[in-house]
Formats: C-alpha cells, sequence, structure tokens
C-alpha cells in the first residue's frame, strides 16, 4: 500500500504502523545513522493555528535528519490574513519545499489541501478532525510501555474535541485492543467516530463510560486529556465533572502496578504532579517521542516520493 | 391510456401534469419533494427547460406523491443516481415521441459532488476554497468526504441551490 500524504489514521494499516514504529525505534537507537539522510531536504511549516510543540517537534525531526525547514511564521504576519485561500497557499509553498506540514482549524483542511499538492503532506492537525503524526507517537509509547496487543486501554477526558483521541482509536482497531472512553456525556466521542469504530471493529470492541472506577483495575493504559473549561457554557457544569477526571496517587491505588498514564499534554490539572516520578508516568517520554516518530514519518514518506511500505 | 409513466391509474391528474412530448418524467416522487427534485438536478427553468410539475397529487404507492416532467431534456443515469438521496421511490421514465423508450430505477450511487453543502460550519468546503463538495453515500446518510460529518436526516436541506 502506497500512500503520498499523512492525512489520518484511518489510511493506516497494521503494516503500515509496524513499518513506522520500526523505523522510529531503529532511528531512537542510532540518530546519527540518518543525521545526514535528508540533507538539502526542505520541509514547509504551514501551522494556521498556533503549536509550539508539533512545530518544533518537527522542526527538530527534519534537522536531525539533515534537512531544515522554511516557516510560514505567523498566521498574523502571512498573506493569509488578506484573504489567500488555503489551496492556494499550499500550492505556493510547495514551490519552496519537498514536503509540507500542515494544521488548520477547520476540519478537512488536509484532505483538501492534499488534492493540490504533489509534495507528501502530513497533517498536525485540522480542527476537531485528525491527528495521526501524534497517534504514531502515542502508538510508539504504548507498545514500549504496554505492548499494542492483547491491551485494554482507557481514554479519558475530552473524547469529543479531542482530536488526538480520535486518531488514536481509530488506529487501535487494527489490533487487539480493548477501547474504554471516559468522558461526562457532553464531551461524548463523536457519532462520526463511534461509527467508524464499528465499522471496523472486529475484535473486543469499544465501551463509553462516564466514571473511570468501574474501569480503572482493568487497564494497562489510561490516556488521558484535558478538559476545556471553555467547552462548558457555565463554570458549575464544568465543575460537576471536573473532579472526576482528575487522577491523583488516590485514584490510582485501585490501578494495576504497571498502569501505564499517558497525555498528549499540555495538562492543566487532570494528572497530579505527583504521579510524574511513579513508573505509571509516561507522558514525558511520550513528547520525547514525538522526535524520533515524526523523523521516521518524513524518512518513509520522502523516500521514493512515499511510499510507507518500504 | 397514459404510456408517459405520469398516469398511475389514467386517472384525472393527467389533466393537471401534461404529457410530454421527449424528455423525462420522474414519478412516484415522495409528496412535497418535487422542488427538491429539481434542485438536487440543478434544474431551474433558467435555461429555457419546459417543466411541469405536479405536488400532492393521490397515488396507490405512495399515498400523496409529486411527478415531475422535463420537456426535452432526458436525464442520464448519473443524474438519476442522485435522486436516490431524497426520492428513493421515485421511478423514471425516458420519453420519446410520446412513447416510453427506457424506465429507470433509480440507484444510490457511492458519491454525490457539488450537490449538497456540509452542515459543519467548521468543514473546510463551507469556507472560500475551490473544492467541490463531496459527499459517500451510506446506507443510511450521507458522509462528507472532508469532514466526514454524518447526515441521516433533513438531506434534502443541505441541497446547494
Ligand atoms: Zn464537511
Amino acid at each position: 500500500m502506497r500512500h503520498d500524504h499523512l492525512i489520518t489514521s484511518k489510511q493506516l494499516s497494521r503494516a503500515d504502523i509496524e513499518t513506522v514504529l520500526d523505523r522510529a525505534a531503529e532511528i531512537d537507537a542510532d540518530p546519527s545513522a540518518v543525521a545526514d539522510r535528508h540533507a538539502n531536504t526542505l520541509l514547509g511549516l504551514l501551522f494556521f493555528e498556533p503549536s509550539t510543540r508539533t512545530k518544533m517537534s518537527f522542526e527538530t525531526a527534519m534537522k536531525r535528519l539533515g534537512g531544515d525547514v522554511v516557516d510560514m511564521g505567523s498566521i498574523e504576519s502571512s498573506s493569509v490574513k488578506k484573504g489567500e485561500t488555503l489551496a492556494d497557499t499550499v500550492r505556493v509553498i510547495e514551490g519552496y519545499a519537498d514536503a509540507l506540514v500542515l494544521r488548520h482549524p477547520r476540519q478537512g483542511a488536509a484532505t483538501m489541501a492534499s488534492e493540490f499538492v504533489d509534495v507528501p503532506l502530513l497533517n498536525a492537525g485540522d480542527g476537531a478532525g485528525h491527528h495521526p503524526t501524534q497517534t504514531m507517537l502515542d502508538l510508539y509509547t504504548i507498545r514500549e510501555n504496554a505492548g499494542l496487543d492483547d491491551l485494554t486501554i482507557g481514554i479519558m477526558g475530552d473524547l469529543k474535541y479531542g482530536r488526538t483521541v480520535h486518531s488514536l482509536a481509530h488506529a487501535l482497531t487494527n489490533f487487539d485492543a480493548r477501547q474504554h472512553f471516559i468522558s461526562p456525556e457532553s464531551l461524548q466521542l463523536p457519532r462520526e467516530v463511534v461509527y467508524d469504530l464499528h465499522q471496523s471493529d472486529d475484535g473486543p470492541g469499544i465501551r463509553e463510560h462516564e466514571t473511570l472506577e468501574e474501569v480503572l483495575p482493568s487497564l494497562d493504559v489510561l490516556y488521558v486529556t484535558r478538559i476545556q473549561r471553555e467547552r462548558f457554557p457555565d463554570e458549575s457544569e464544568y465543575q460537576k465533572v471536573a473532579g472526576e477526571y482528575q487522577i491523583d496517587l488516590e485514584t490510582l491505588e485501585a490501578a494495576a502496578d504497571d498502569l501505564t498514564v499517558m497525555h498528549p499534554l499540555p495538562r492543566v490539572d487532570e494528572i497530579a504532579p505527583e504521579i510524574d516520578d511513579t513508573a505509571h508516568a509516561a507522558y514525558f517520554d511520550q513528547a520525547h517521542n514525538g522526535v524520533p516518530v515524526r523523523m521516521a514519518l518524513l524518512d518513509l514518506l520522502l523516500a521514493d516520493g512515499g511510499d510507507l511500505d518500504e | 391510456m397514459s404510456n408517459d409513466g405520469g398516469g398511475e391509474t389514467g386517472g384525472d391528474h393527467q389533466l393537471r401534469v401534461s404529457k410530454i412530448r421527449s424528455g423525462t418524467v420522474i414519478d412516484h416522487v415522495r409528496g412535497g419533494q418535487a422542488l427538491n427534485v429539481l434542485a438536487i438536478l440543478g434544474i431551474d427553468g433558467s435555461e429555457g427547460e419546459e417543466l411541469s410539475i405536479g405536488m400532492n397529487v393521490p397515488s396507490d404507492r405512495l399515498a400523496r406523491k409529486d411527478i415531475v416532467k422535463v420537456e426535452g431534456r432526458e436525464l442520464s443515469q448519473d443524474e438519476v443516481d442522485v435522486l436516490s438521496l431524497i426520492a428513493p421511490e421515485s421511478t423514471i421514465n425516458i420519453v420519446r415521441d410520446y412513447d416510453v423508450i427506457e424506465k429507470h430505477r433509480v440507484d444510490r450511487p457511492e458519491l454525490v459532488e457539488g450537490v449538497l453543502s456540509c452542515p459543519n460550519s467548521e468543514c473546510i468546503t463551507t469556507g472560500d476554497e475551490p473544492v467541490t463538495s463531496t459527499f459517500d453515500v451510506l446506507e443510511d446518510g450521507v458522509r462528507c468526504a472532508y469532514c466526514e460529518t454524518i447526515v441521516r436526516t433533513g438531506i434534502a436541506s443541505l441541497i446547494d441551490t
């Protein structure tokens, strides 16, 4: 299977995912072996929404492969402000760069943009849609900590707007994973995502819950996301649910000793700092994994014009 | 007896919707959907098409049905297929010289392009981009090929007019 672009985790088979994760592991073990692999390669960064981490992680990845980046800069100073369409912007930057990374506030932006360019395009988040490169580093982290087969994972927090969650849930259907989704009713997974999960699910299945309690003891991985205060119509509604979805050492007393706790970061108060020093905490490793995983993705997409199965 | 497909029982509604010489008769459209049928086909009479429309006429199969007759234009199978989204029971007769020369049933297409607009205001297709709205047709609805929003009811209200 050949991919010219990485738009959604739905396009990836288990074999594709394993190719990327294996390549990332090789790179992680010996980064110097690829230090010049993409010398003279330029990656175009098009961030229509601010994101320091994802952007820096791509920038680091490209530079560690020997290449460099061109950046359209902040939205305020770009021609976007003057009303240029995304379709025009990507066609212009395509002339400068060998591959493009796009983050955009609108859903479907990456799909549309990919129709206008020939260079590989990587979706770094399209509104509440997808964030497949985050998913690859999440999967890498899960594989290192708990393995991807016979996995019981709890995914908790704002599941409605959490694009990282949507992408991860799709990708996990390729594996023998039981997925438990834990959220307030108002922040449940979008029905579109549930529809897809049921379509593609031939494994142990997915379940939705409102409290962590009932599933915590069975989990190998707990993936926590931030519940954004601004998603709630009023503060009291937020206060009602917020406590349910914050974890501390006391919460984890009911968990398995080898529970892995993940978070795409930034966190606010979902995970108490006291958990950071325990063996449960994997979120900083998870963030670190962004670089080797994005190096692997760039390497595979830039090789021979984009073929994830070498 | 009518042979243009417009007559269910050859009854009195023939008077309301006249026979056509050559063109297309879209029959058994769910009552009240005739204007949506024209919209989905992009027919608004602006190109001089001669149209006859019967709305809410009595029907054996559907209690009330609409009939649309387009003089001088034979619909293609592709055009007919998009009708399945809003008028799945409709039948299409192609008429030449007052004779029905082809009968089609509508078939669900795999996708419809440029016909519906996405109800998700955050969808890239609802901005000023040069992109044609595209929906995949599901068993029980349609789904935006860009933002993936699924629409199951009220599809007719998404028709891009
Ligand atoms: Zn859409």
